[in-house]
């Protein structure tokens, strides 16, 4: 039956589920069980954030800790799916993802395609994304464009516990590598999740909201963004449908065609710079494959191009908000030829 | 006060989670003539948007609530009276009007939750309890559907009875483990819930393959079933539409889901996104998927189905209601007269299989009447 949990415990209740239904599955990290071999300390942290607290108590030594080094233990767990297992790999913060690119795009990505496809590599790996934290430049990134643009490597960014807890059953089960990406900031966000197991399809994004306006798309925290200016908007008579696309890799095109097809405006929401971003490729994408929908120049509200700043001040200005989604949906409704260039870019 | 002549209309509670609903737009001006079954209003809800028809005739005397506006369930949004009622009268009825404390409020929701559920043979199965009139009715849904699909129905004919309502085994919240896809299996998973709650006898209220799985149950066990209502049901004639049944079970997302929910109203446009997502939430649920192949390859095997119960349950002598919707594109409205002249038949028009919802004042005055025989 269905309750309200957060995010963070959604994540940890997949996880649980899907060890317990599969003994194939494992979870590897820093610092996922906490002080490991350190009697008195065991299961203390659970995760940087505590989001796989209780589970070594569950299912022991099918967690592990492993030492500081991403280049080593996203190698492991990729060799590991490849002979059998299906390791979910917590990697903390998706900024730390540089130092293991050749394991995850060069080995990972490419198993299946350089093996005749008889490879098969079904990993997982964790990590949070996201501003908001006052977690300054190297630990806020929103980095899903950058494992959209590779073939090989799905891409999955949940923006609600429901969504979080499905779409990670998926990825486990999935038989292709799975980048996971919890904005940190939508852990303590709850909502409705049924206790039984289940998994949501990937490449099916979700309708929020219906509107015949304009279409607004996006992911992850700035979906929550999206909907209050979509409230905005239709104390304006403006109505606003909402999609959010829940997966980038693969994304589902036919949703987001079918909406422009049906409103002839487009406001795409990514909390990514903007160049070759989420939003500069469904843009373009809408541009090629529905131009004879648009009724308006397709406009982009991003993070700028800049890293993310640690001044509160700035990053809160950093985060597209309510505020510049509703502007960016009136440029799209105003007369052609009036509306002012974007600021975004 | 002339109370028995001034009727309140309140805010409608249709389902166990409704806590409020919008006015959408008024079909009755103030001061019109109403008659019982007339449309008064439209009213949304986060889940679905309905009409509002009259359980009492009377002048219109008072509209309060106003459409845009959002209003709790129970609460008064217009009055009812005779013509001969003073203005003052009617005006010291809104004044002195509190909202009726219900069972689900008393003792706060915490003691009293919206859903049960029953460790039955079968395994667990989630149910709603209303009322608590003498008799006991029992609501069985159809195939992929839960106890949801009574939500205009349920409180209606708790006023004067105790009502159940169950997910069926491979439905709703229920174990999705089903160890017997027949009917009679059912049938025996019906009997379970019944024991397990304390049940001796119901009048049994069946949609679609929930009606032949109350049939069923009335040739296995016919001193537990009091009476037969059966809505748009499977088991009273061959055909049924296999596509539906099959598209249903394929759907895996919202854009195949929905123009096969399409098909179970004459109204399409009450198949709204947050039905079509409950469904979904519904269906992505481990063992779901199994459980309806289990089902439709034992009841609609070969494009028709599979038990034909007319002639036997005519035989019962059980008091019986078939009820269809005309345009119903499902299972054919033909088989309405298949009991032939022993059980009372009613099809309505401008409604489709899912005619408890689509139709739901005239469905319940019917069942009323007949559960009140």
């Amino acid at each position: 039956m269905a309750r309200k949990i957060s995010m963070k415990q959604a994540i940890n209740e997949a996880l649980d589920l899907e060890m317990t239904r599969d003994p194939t599955v494992i979870v590897m990290g820093e610092d996922i069980v906490g002080g490991t071999g350190s009697p008195g300390e065991d299961d203390a942290w659970g995760g940087v954030l505590g989001v796989t607290k209780g589970l070594h108590a569950k299912h022991g030594d099918r967690l592990m800790d492993t030492p500081l080094s991403e280049s080593a233990y996203i190698g492991a767990a990729i060799g590991a799916a490849t002979c059998g297992l299906r390791p979910v790999a917590e990697l903390m913060f998706i900024d730390f993802m540089g130092v293991c690119f050749d394991q995850i795009f060069n080995q990972a990505a490419k198993f299946r395609y350089m093996f005749g496809g008889k490879a098969e590599t079904p990993v997982v790996i964790r990590a949070m994304v996201g501003a908001g934290f006052r977690a300054a430049a190297q630990h806020s990134q929103m980095l899903t464009p950058i494992f959209t643009h590779i073939p090989g490597v799905k891409v999955v960014c949940p923006s609600n516990a429901y969504d979080a807890k499905g779409l990670l059953i998926q990825s486990i089960r999935d038989n292709d590598p799975v980048i996971f990406c919890e904005h940190k900031n939508l852990y303590g966000l709850e909502c409705d999740v049924p206790a039984e197991s289940y998994a949501i399809p990937f490449g099916e994004a979700n309708v929020l909201r219906d509107g015949d306006d304009v279409t607004i798309v996006s992911y992850g925290l700035t979906v929550h963004r999206a909907m209050e200016a979509a409230e905005a908007l239709a104390k304006e008579k403006v109505e606003a449908e909402v999609i959010d696309l829940r997966t980038l890799s693969p994304i589902d095109w036919d949703t987001v065609i079918d909406s422009v097809e049906r409103t002839g405006r487009l406001v795409v929401v990514d909390e990514a710079h903007p160049r070759c971003s989420i939003a500069s490729d469904v843009a373009a994408f809408v541009g090629q494959n529905a131009f004879g929908a648009l009724k308006a120049g397709v406009q982009m509200v991003t993070a700028p191009h800049v890293p993310v700043p640690f001044s509160p001040v700035l990053e809160d200005l950093y985060i597209p908000n309510a505020a510049a989604i509703a502007d960016a949906a009136r440029r799209t409704l105003a007369p052609t030829g009036t509306s002012p260039r974007s600021i975004a870019a | 006060m002339h109370t028995e002549r001034i009727k309140p209309i309140v805010m409608p509670k249709w389902g166990l989670s409704m806590s409020e609903g919008k006015i959408t737009g008024w079909l009755k001006q103030p001061g019109s003539t109403v008659n019982v079954g007339d449309d008064l209003l439209e009213v949304e809800t986060d889940k679905i948007t309905n009409v509002v028809e009259a359980g009492d005739a009377g002048t219109l005397r008072r509209v309060l609530a106003e459409p845009g506006n959002v209003y709790p369930v129970k609460s008064l949004i217009a009055v009812l009276a005779d013509p001969d009622v003073p203005d003052a009268e009617v005006d010291a009825f809104v004044a002195g009007f509190a909202v009726p404390k219900g069972d689900d409020e008393e003792g706060g929701e915490e003691s009293s939750p919206q859903y049960l559920f029953a460790d039955t043979p079968a395994g667990t199965l989630r149910y709603a309890k209303r009322g608590d009139g003498n008799r006991t009715v029992l609501l069985v849904h159809g195939f992929g559907g839960d106890l949801d699909n009574w939500l205009f129905n349920i409180d209606a004919l708790a006023e004067k009875a105790t009502v159940y309502a169950l997910d069926l085994p491979g439905h709703g919240q229920s174990t999705k483990a089903i160890a017997d896809p027949s009917l009679a299996g059912l049938s025996a998973a019906l009997r379970g819930f019944m024991d397990t709650v304390g049940i001796g006898s119901a009048h049994l209220v069946g949609h679609s393959m929930g009606g032949a799985v109350s049939m069923q149950t009335a040739l296995d066990a016919p001193d537990r079933v009091d009476s037969l209502a059966l809505i748009a049901s499977a088991g009273l004639g061959r055909e049924i539409n296999h596509a539906y049944i099959q598209g249903f079970v394929a759907a895996t997302g919202r854009r195949d889901l929905k123009p096969v929910l399409e098909q179970l109203f004459a109204d399409t446009g009450l198949v709204s996104r947050q039905l079509v997502e409950d469904l979904l939430k519904y269906k992505r649920l481990d063992g779901v998927d199994g459980a309806l192949r289990a089902l439709s390859g034992a009841l609609f095997t070969n494009g028709e189905q599979a038990r034909v119960l007319a002639a036997d349950v005519a035989g019962t002598g059980k008091p019986t209601l078939v009820v269809w919707g005309q345009e119903d594109r499902i299972i054919p409205a033909a088989h309405a007269t298949a009991l032939g002249s022993g059980s009372r038949t009613e099809v309505i028009p401008n409604a489709g299989h899912m005619v408890q919802m689509e139709a739901a004042g005239t469905v319940n005055a019917l069942l009323k009447e007949h559960i009140g025989k």
